[in-house]
């Protein structure tokens, strides 16, 4: 692993029965970078997130992760361990924590730094006032961070879809993580939250010194924010290089568009189509 | 209406929020404490039951209301509490040792059971607790070395290191001490960074896994916690009885522990001792009311069946918050009147996520 890099994937295969879902994937998350993965739909752009946050184990492959004590291998943890080592994530279908309140929702994810256990919880002695007021300042930062100040103390479930999109990325940033992954953050947002949406990761970027690993598919965001694009179809890597490299890869305009030649062949396949001539 | 404005952290973990909740839950526990000079021993009888009750709720609403895992045998943790109680007692132990061994004992059958809810989740789960409570209820049967079989067994006046409680008043108290404990217990723990594991766990398995929290962990933890609540409710109620018996401990008391926290409203505090006084108190209504009823109604068998099963439906369908959540409305009402609006509360007829067939 490069002294630079904060997470290494190398050479990542997940088969789910016959669907090799990813395929022999390797990149590199440099330290304080924005990098994207971006593809069509069924890219496996998802799976390599749930890869690294442990929802899956890889079929084959390593995901290497500088954590706080020396870099180690994520793929020997246990799902509950990531949060831990400074990853934290949102979901591309928003998965808050519906009944609870805005509030609640970033405490739970100060879960990693209680302090306490069960008996001084349940006793609620000094020390889990003090670890309870101090998750407290530090969820006030981010609330102002992300300017989340009206909807404190609403409840989720009444919230809007762009307002939960915000609210689960400060959730994830509660846990102060070092690497914070992104599955999808503008998907459902409108034009202007979408800008905002941006800022914040550059700001996530520049003045928290966070590194971001996002999917998207809003090419305007990705190429504002990302430093690198990692472009993938049918579960293997297409291009990886900055959003202008990847943007004019042959391969991945293939991946998107099309080939000249598909699209040829389409016609011919439509004009010598047996059906439509025994229909006419 | 009342707007609290917070300039201070310590604020946000209060119990009592503000000068009301100081002042009503105050009067409240003082005219617990004055009940034994104000009503009889009959209703004294009765209130000592809803405590029991309110404290096996308790458990029930922390396993099924904050951390989302039901479970249809309930009864099985009760009767593991009495029974161990009532052997315990019988065999000389002081009554504080032996509810510890009891509540142990409740949240050690707990965990065991918390192991396969790690694995099946909804129905699933409330199949295997449900066969749990057959499991326990025949064990209860059985084994009549312990237990006396399904001649039941007795079991002494609760013994305080040599201060036998002999009289009701006297054991009201105990269980009104009990339960004011087990109240503040679970609230410190809903502030706590344990609490809130649960009910994420509750509301999305995968994003509490992804902020850390141990599934596994949580899971069985929120099970032995509620056994332990619903053994130490056992106790106090084999106590209550002085004579158990397995019948006492079957599908029924199970169902109606389960009745007991939907009625008073899944998923708060107050809905535990909501229920638990709906439980006890509806047989005595439908008793009193049968008198003033015609003969052919009033005589009929299965009156109370019949009214419980309408009472539950009426509350699936018009109330699904319970009675806590009637009472938040009719507050809402009287605090914003004349402001109120009908759709204060409708939600937005969305299929959320924490509705969905786990």
């Amino acid at each position: 692993m490069n002294p630079d890099s904060l997470l290494s994937a190398r050479n990542l295969s997940v088969r789910f029965g016959g669907v090799l879902a990813v395929n022999d994937v390797s990149f590199e998350v440099r330290q304080g970078e924005v990098f994207t993965l971006i593809g069509p739909n069924g890219a496996g752009k998802t799976t390599v997130f749930n890869l690294i946050s442990r929802i899956y184990t890889p079929t084959a492959g390593e995901i290497e992760f500088k954590g706080p004590d020396g870099s180690l291998s994520l793929t020997a943890q246990p799902p509950q361990s990531v949060a831990g080592l400074g990853i934290a994530r949102t979901f591309q279908n928003i998965e808050l924590f519906e009944h609870a309140s805005v509030l609640n929702n970033l405490l739970i994810g100060r879960h990693t730094h209680r302090r306490t256990g069960l008996w001084q919880d349940l006793l609620f002695t000094a020390r889990a006032r003090e670890t309870e007021i101090l998750a407290r300042e530090k969820a006030e930062e981010v609330i102002d961070f992300l300017g989340l100040q009206h909807y404190r103390d609403t409840f989720v479930a009444g919230l809007p879809y762009g307002v939960r999109k915000v609210v689960e990325m400060a959730r994830a940033l509660c846990t102060e993580p070092r690497l914070l992954l992104l599955d999808e953050p503008s998907s459902g947002l409108n034009v202007e939250e979408t800008e905002d949406m941006a800022f914040w990761i550059q700001d996530i970027k520049n003045e928290l010194g966070i590194t971001v690993l996002m999917v998207e598919h809003d090419m305007s965001l990705v190429s504002k924010v990302s430093d690198r694009v990692l472009a993938m179809n049918q579960g293997q890597v297409l291009a990886l290089g900055t959003p202008r490299e990847v943007q004019q890869d042959p391969g991945v305009v293939e991946a998107y568009l099309g080939s000249i030649d598909d699209v040829s062949s389409l016609r011919r396949a439509t004009s010598q189509s047996p059906v439509r001539e025994g229909q006419v | 209406m009342r707007f609290i404005f917070k300039t201070d952290y310590a604020q946000d973990i209060k119990l009592a929020r503000h000068g009301g909740h100081l002042f009503w839950y105050g009067s409240l526990l003082l005219v617990l404490a004055a009940v034994p000079w104000l009503f009889d021993e009959y209703w004294l009888a009765q209130l000592t039951f809803v405590l029991i009750y309110s404290i096996a709720g308790l458990g029930l609403m922390l396993l099924a209301g904050f951390t989302g895992l039901f479970s249809l045998g309930h009864a099985a943790f009760l009767g593991v509490g009495a029974y161990t109680q009532a052997a315990l007692t019988n065999a000389g132990l002081p009554f504080p040792l032996a509810l510890a061994c009891a509540a142990g004992l409740s949240a050690g059958v707990g965990w065991l059971v918390g192991l396969p809810a790690l694995r099946v989740k909804g129905i699933y789960l409330g199949i295997a607790t449900l066969s749990l409570g057959f499991i326990v209820e025949e064990v209860f049967a059985r084994w009549e070395s312990v237990t006396g079989g399904n001649a039941g067994t007795h079991i002494q006046k609760p013994d305080l290191f040599g201060w036998v409680l002999e009289s009701g008043t006297q054991f009201y108290f105990l269980c009104l001490l009990i339960t004011v404990v087990a109240t503040l217990a679970i609230l410190n723990l809903l502030r706590s960074p344990t609490g809130r594991a649960l009910v994420a766990i509750r509301d999305s398995e995968i994003s509490a896994q992804s902020m850390g929290i141990h599934l596994a962990y949580y899971k069985t933890l929120s099970f032995s916690l509620s056994a332990a609540l619903a053994g130490i409710a056992g106790a106090l109620y084999a106590h209550k009885l002085q004579f158990i018996s397995p019948d006492q401990f079957n599908i029924l008391q199970s169902i109606d522990l389960l009745l007991m926290i939907v009625i008073g409203g899944v998923g708060s505090v107050h809905g535990a001792f909501l229920g638990a006084i709906f439980l006890i108190s509806m047989p005595q209504v439908i008793a009193l009311s049968k008198d003033h009823l015609p003969a052919a109604v009033g005589q009929a068998p299965g009156l109370q069946g019949l009214v419980y099963g309408v009472v539950l439906i009426a509350f699936v369908l018009f109330e699904p918050q319970g009675l806590y959540g009637r009472w938040l409305k009719i507050r809402t009402y009287l605090q914003m009147f004349p402001f109120y609006r009908k759709g204060m509360f409708k939600r937005q007829k969305s299929f959320q996520k924490s509705d969905r067939l786990k």
